[in-house]
């Protein structure tokens, strides 16, 4: 009985799940045999036995991965970078809205949004061309300033101090068009009685903003922080990859969980360590994800992801 | 709220007009000089680049890249079209992958978005829930890597710069509450009248989904557009390198951009302006995206205005 009505329900809804059947083949190759494919960790990879017939060798990857050190200086850096980003980001992203929602002219607004969005559509790549062009050692244009006004060249592509900076600085950069959108539509969706309301009780503009208009963006904030905050373990690949490239002298300072398992995989081919290194992350994100989730079911329940 | 207001009510009312115009007039101008200091360390970058990319290589050697270019050439730009065949080969390929590509993921990511959002639709949720699984957990780079090259066998061939960009969750639920605010009664009388669901998701919800289609279109092409990262995994064979990937190779490696240009026609002993062509390079690969940016940025603006009202 329940068999049939499960194919009658399948022969009533044949062409919805049809129409499914490409987007689930999708992630079944593309997201979900990977996922099974996470028992690699526990393997010794050979081409012959590949992903599920290579042999076990229990935790040995792991030890290697967190016997080497790198463990713990790339998962510090990733989450770091990533505190960081959260941070600066959304303070200047913040500020740009509320600045270019309160304080400039329409006009101005609309050609200010349009130049600090242009960021957004470059490709990592042409960041590091970019990268490139302000901060090589003979060329770059930071050098060429500091060498005109009579100061010392800075060596910037040998020095792991100067990158927390710089990748915190690029990171504002490219987000602050995509980001301060967002909260521009947030500020826009506020109730303008409220602001009538102080208008009337005599508040001043600062007031107006500290009183109503940050207050109001609270859900907003919050929620975008707590989702970046579950991803806390995700390195953005693109950026650390063209902003230091394979460029060892740096890794110090530079290296996240994401290069760092790329690199094991195509430089060096060590795949049982590249592997037990993506089974860390994706262990620890699902956890982070979870977490954050959690918090922002407990604040608001609409906007949880799930 | 209400408790706020009054005590700034009593704090404020000796205020006179004039100190609030002053407190205004102060907002409107650190506003226009914090914007106006944001835009510019937005812009000039890009300014940078073009400006290197138009002076003179023995300039650049001696001085630096400058903002403004003290000696003007256009030699960089007049050798890239000279011996144009790699990057017209590279142009072909990032175009070809971003039409197919875009073509493809838009109208998969409607056709999956317009099941998950019938609300007849038995099992939605578990399928939604399908979906969404792969955005919390994903088994990392190395399956995933394995699986296109050692299973798919999708190595160093042109679809492999297509296929695993082809969906992405964020589209297909953007497009899904979009979808979702088309009244029912439009595609209810067309299924009274007899129309299959895939009629009426072709000549129905196709059409009322424009403007979603427009801006998840172009989320998509920006995204293929851009992307290198799957060249530098899969791609070896130089007739296969797109655009963004073809500039990475020619950033990092001066000999490899001898030997493109060289293979391309140019004489081998040359004196080939490296410094200002790496920039010219970077302008020719970015330059219809900045072209087409002033038209298309609205678009943006409004999709992320979508996602963020509809979360």
């Amino acid at each position: 009985m329940n068999r049939q009505g499960l194919w009658g329900d399948v022969r009533k809804n044949k062409t919805l799940l049809l129409m499914l059947t490409p987007a689930v083949l999708f992630f079944i190759l593309f997201a979900y045999v990977p996922m099974a494919g996470i028992v690699l960790a526990f393997k010794q990879f050979n081409y012959g036995g590949g992903i599920f017939g290579s042999p076990w060798n229990g935790l040995d990857n792991f030890r290697f991965f967190f016997e080497s050190g790198n463990a713990w200086t790339v998962t510090r850096n990733t989450a770091l970078y990533n505190i960081a980003f959260i941070i600066v980001n959304n303070v200047l992203q913040i500020a740009a809205a509320i600045l270019l929602f309160e304080a400039v002219g329409k006009w101005f607004r609309k050609l200010s949004q349009t130049v600090m969005f242009l960021p957004y559509f470059i490709s990592w790549v042409v960041v590091g061309a970019i990268a490139y062009n302000l901060f090589n050692y003979d060329v770059g244009t930071l050098n060429s300033i500091l060498a005109a006004i009579g100061l010392e060249r800075i060596d910037i592509y040998n020095t792991p101090s100067y990158w927390p900076f710089i990748l915190v600085l690029v990171s504002a950069w490219k987000a602050l068009g995509y980001g301060s959108v967002m909260y521009l539509a947030a500020i826009t969706g506020i109730d303008t009685e409220m602001y009538e309301a102080a208008e009337i009780d005599g508040a001043n503009v600062f007031q107006r903003i500290i009183h109503i208009t940050i207050p109001n963006l609270y859900p907003t904030i919050i929620i975008l922080v707590l989702l970046a905050v579950g991803n806390i373990f995700r390195g953005d690949f693109g950026m650390f990859y063209n902003m230091v490239g394979n460029n060892g002298l740096l890794f110090s300072s530079t290296d996240v969980i994401d290069t760092f398992v790329f690199r094991s995989l195509t430089t060096s081919n060590e795949i049982g360590l590249s592997a037990a290194a993506g089974f860390f992350q994706s262990v620890l994100g699902f956890a982070t994800i979870l977490l954050a989730n959690y918090a922002v079911r407990k604040y608001d329940k609409d906007h949880a992801l799930f | 709220m209400s408790a706020v207001m009054t005590t700034e009510k009593s704090n404020n009312a000796p205020r006179g007009a004039g100190k609030k115009q002053m407190d205004r007039l102060l907002l409107t101008v650190l506003g226009y000089v914090f914007i106006s200091l944001l835009a510019i360390v937005c812009i000039i970058p890009f300014l940078l680049i073009i400006s290197s990319s138009l002076t003179e290589e023995s300039t650049i050697v001696e001085n630096g890249f400058q903002l403004l270019p003290t000696a003007f050439s256009v030699d960089a730009y007049a050798l890239l079209f000279k011996y144009p065949a790699q990057m017209l080969k590279a142009y072909g390929v990032t175009i070809a992958v971003t039409a197919l590509g875009t073509l493809a993921g838009l109208f998969l990511t409607a056709m999956t978005a317009y099941v998950l959002q019938r609300k007849d639709f038995k099992w939605r949720n578990k399928f939604s829930f399908f979906f969404f699984f792969t955005t919390l957990f994903s088994g990392g780079l190395v399956p995933w890597y394995l699986m296109i090259v050692n299973y798919l066998d999708l190595k160093d061939k042109l679809i492999v710069l297509i296929l695993p960009m082809l969906l992405n969750v964020f589209y297909i639920i953007v497009m899904k509450s979009f979808m979702s605010s088309i009244p029912e009664a439009i595609t209810e009388s067309a299924k009274i009248d007899g129309a299959g669901d895939f009629r009426i998701f072709i000549q129905l919800m196709l059409p009322l989904s424009k403007p979603a289609l427009a801006t998840i279109g172009l989320f998509i092409a920006l995204g293929y557009w851009n992307d290198w990262y799957h060249a530098l995994l899969f791609i070896s064979s130089e007739n296969l390198m797109p655009l963004q990937y073809y500039l990475y190779k020619m950033l990092g490696n001066m000999d490899g951009m001898r030997k493109a240009m060289v293979s391309s026609g140019a004489v081998v002993t040359m004196n080939i302006p490296t410094e200002s062509l790496k920039m010219a390079m970077t302008i020719v690969a970015t330059g219809p995206i900045l072209l087409a940016y002033p038209f298309i940025q609205r678009y943006f603006v409004q999709g992320l205005t979508i996602g963020a009202v509809k979360g």
